[in-house]
C-alpha cells in the first residue's frame, strides 16, 4: 500500500487476509506456492528411506510394507501432483528469469521452456533407470 | 538479514530446480509404481550397493537438502503474504531455515555414517 | 444488442462522508463504446460531480486506470461489449488511496519511480565531440519492452505485494530501472543496486506475474525483475568480495 503523506480524509481500503480467494490467478498462485509444502514433505520421506536402508534388511522390508499402506499411497498420489505442478510452473517462470542470447538473437521463450521439458524427460528416464534396475 | 536475502534466494532456486526436474520422477516411482506393484524397485541390495558410490550420496544430498531450502524461503513468504505474519519475522526465519538446515544436517549424517 | 447498460460506480465524497459508497447509472448501449465513453457520458449528461482522470483515451497517456469487474483496466480501452449484459463495476485503482471518487493518489509510485534514478547515468557525460551514441538492434531489443510503460500503474493494482507491503517500490519502477540498467549507454547499474537489492526492492516479489498480465502495453515487468534477481545475487556476490 502507499506509504504517501498521510492526509486524512483519503480512504485506503486494508488488504484482507482472503486477497487471493478474489481472483483464480491468485488462487493459483498460492496453489503454486503450497506445493513447496509436498515438496519438503517428500524430502523427508527420502530421509525415512535412507534411515530404512541403514537399519538392513528388515528396516528396509518394513518401510516397503509402510509405503503400500492406502494413507500413504493417497498421500503421495497428492504429493505427486503438487510436485508435478511445481515442476510445470517452474519450466515456464524459469524460461522469464533468464535472458538467453544465441548467435546474436535472444532466445525465445518457448525454447526455453520447450528445453526444460526435455531435460525433465532425460533426467526422468536416468533415474528410472537406477531406481528400477540398478 | 536483507544481506542475507540474494544468496537464501539463489538457494531457492538451487532447490526448485532440483524439484522440478528430479521429484516427479522419485515420487511417481518410489511412492506410487512401485508400492502399487507396476514396477519392479532395484531392490534392498542394490539400493545398498548404489548408496556406497560417494556420488550417489552426493545426489542424494542435494536431492533432500536444497529442495528443503527451497521449501523454508517459500513457505516464509506464503507465510507472509498468506497470512500477514510479517511482524513475527524471527520467528518464521528461526522455524523456516532452522528445519531446513536440520534437514540436512540429518541428511549429512545419515549419509556420512552410512555404511558401505 | 441491448440498448442500454448500468455502471455501478464507486463514489468517494469525504466533505460529505466517510466511506465510499457506490451510484448507479444507466448509460446506452453502442458497440463501440469503452467504458470512459459511458463515464464522459455519466459526466456530459446524468452526474456533473462524478470526478475521474483521463486524457489522451487512446491508450498512451496512461491516465485512466480504473478497477473494472475487479480488473485493472485502461477504461478507454474496455469496451462495454465485453462486459454485457452488465451491471459493470468501476471502482478506483485498488492499494492507492483515495482522494475522490475514482481519483487516487499516486505519489507513493511517483516517490519510489524517482528513487531508481529512471534515466541515463554516466560516469561522466560524452561531450559532443566524441560523436553520438550508438546501438544495434539487438542492443536496443534488450531494453526496449521496458521502454513502453506509461505509468498507468495498473500493475500496481493487480500486484498483492504491492498492497501487501508498504516499501515494495512495485512492477513499473523496477521495469524502468532495468530499462537504464540493460541500456547500453548507462552506467547507473550501481548506483541503483541498493534500492533493487534492499528493503523493499526486487526481494518481495514472489513472481505472482499478475502484473505483466495486466498490462496493457506488453511491458512484461515480472520479467524485469526475474531478470534482475539472478544478476543482482551476482552483483551482491561480487560486492562481497570487495568489488564494486
Amino acid at each position: 500500500m502507499s506509504q504517501t503523506a498521510y492526509h486524512p480524509r483519503w480512504h485506503r481500503k486494508p488488504m484482507s487476509v482472503w486477497w487471493w480467494l478474489e481472483k483464480p490467478a491468485y488462487a493459483r498462485f498460492v496453489l503454486r506456492e503450497i506445493s513447496s509444502v509436498f515438496v519438503a514433505l517428500f524430502a523427508g520421506l527420502t530421509l525415512l528411506h535412507v534411515q530404512a536402508l541403514r537399519e538392513g534388511p528388515d528396516g528396509h522390508a518394513r518401510f516397503v510394507e509402510w509405503l503400500r499402506r492406502p494413507g500413504v499411497l493417497a498421500l503421495d498420489a497428492v504429493i505427486l501432483a503438487f510436485v508435478l505442478l511445481h515442476a510445470f510452473t517452474w519450466f515456464h517462470l524459469a524460461a522469464r528469469a533468464v535472458a538467453l542470447r544465441f548467435m546474436g538473437r535472444r532466445v525465445p521463450d518457448g525454447a526455453i521452456v520447450a528445453g526444460n521439458y526435455a531435460a525433465f524427460l532425460v533426467a526422468s528416464a536416468v533415474v528410472a533407470f537406477f531406481l528400477t534396475r540398478g | 538479514m536483507q544481506r542475507l536475502t540474494p544468496f537464501l534466494w539463489l538457494l531457492f532456486s538451487a532447490g526448485g530446480t532440483v524439484a522440478a526436474f528430479l521429484y516427479p520422477v522419485h515420487v511417481a516411482l518410489l511412492g506410487l509404481a512401485i508400492p502399487l506393484g507396476l514396477l519392479s524397485p532395484a531392490g534392498f541390495d542394490a539400493e545398498r550397493a548404489l548408496l556406497g558410490h560417494p556420488i550417489a550420496r552426493l545426489y542424494l544430498f542435494a536431492f533432500v537438502s536444497l529442495p528443503l531450502f527451497h521449501w523454508a524461503h517459500r513457505f516464509r513468504y506464503t507465510l507472509y503474504d498468506g497470512l500477514q505474519v510479517k511482524h513475527l519475522t524471527p520467528l518464521i526465519v528461526v522455524l523456516c531455515y532452522g528445519s531446513a538446515l536440520a534437514g540436512t544436517v540429518a541428511c549429512a549424517w545419515m549419509l556420512w555414517s552410512f555404511p558401505r | 444488442m441491448p440498448e442500454s447498460v448500468t455502471l455501478v460506480v464507486t463514489r468517494y465524497r469525504p466533505e460529505q462522508e466517510g466511506e465510499p459508497t457506490t451510484q448507479s447509472y444507466e448509460v446506452p448501449f453502442r458497440k463501440e463504446w469503452v467504458v470512459l465513453d459511458a463515464l464522459n457520458h455519466v459526466k456530459d449528461r446524468l452526474d456533473g460531480s462524478l470526478s475521474y482522470r483521463w486524457s489522451c483515451r487512446m491508450g498512451v497517456c496512461g491516465s485512466c486506470g480504473m478497477m473494472v469487474n475487479g480488473e485493472p483496466k485502461l477504461t478507454c480501452g474496455a469496451f462495454l461489449s465485453e462486459f454485457l449484459p452488465g451491471p459493470i463495476r468501476v471502482e478506483p485503482l485498488r492499494s492507492f488511496p483515495v482522494i475522490r471518487d475514482l481519483v487516487v493518489d499516486i505519489g507513493d509510485f511517483l516517490k519510489k519511480l524517482r528513487s531508481v534514478r529512471p534515466w541515463l547515468v554516466r560516469e561522466r557525460e560524452k561531450p559532443l565531440e566524441e560523436g553520438e551514441f550508438r546501438q544495434t538492434p539487438e542492443q536496443l531489443d534488450a531494453f526496449k519492452p521496458f521502454s513502453m510503460c506509461i505509468n498507468c500503474l495498473l500493475c500496481y493494482s493487480a500486484c498483492p505485494i504491492y498492497g501487501l507491503e508498504p516499501s515494495f517500490v512495485g512492477p513499473a519502477a523496477i521495469a524502468l530501472a532495468q530499462r537504464y540498467n540493460m541500456d547500453s549507454r548507462d552506467q547507473g547499474a550501481a548506483v541503483r543496486h541498493d534500492v533493487l537489492s534492499g528493503k523493499g526492492g526486487i526481494w518481495e516479489c514472489t513472481f505472482v506475474g499478475e502484473c505483466s498480465e495486466v498490462c496493457p502495453k506488453h511491458v512484461d515487468p515480472a520479467r524485469a525483475i526475474q531478470q534482475y534477481k539472478l544478476t543482482g545475487v551476482l552483483r551482491s556476490l561480487l560486492s562481497l568480495g570487495g568489488g564494486r
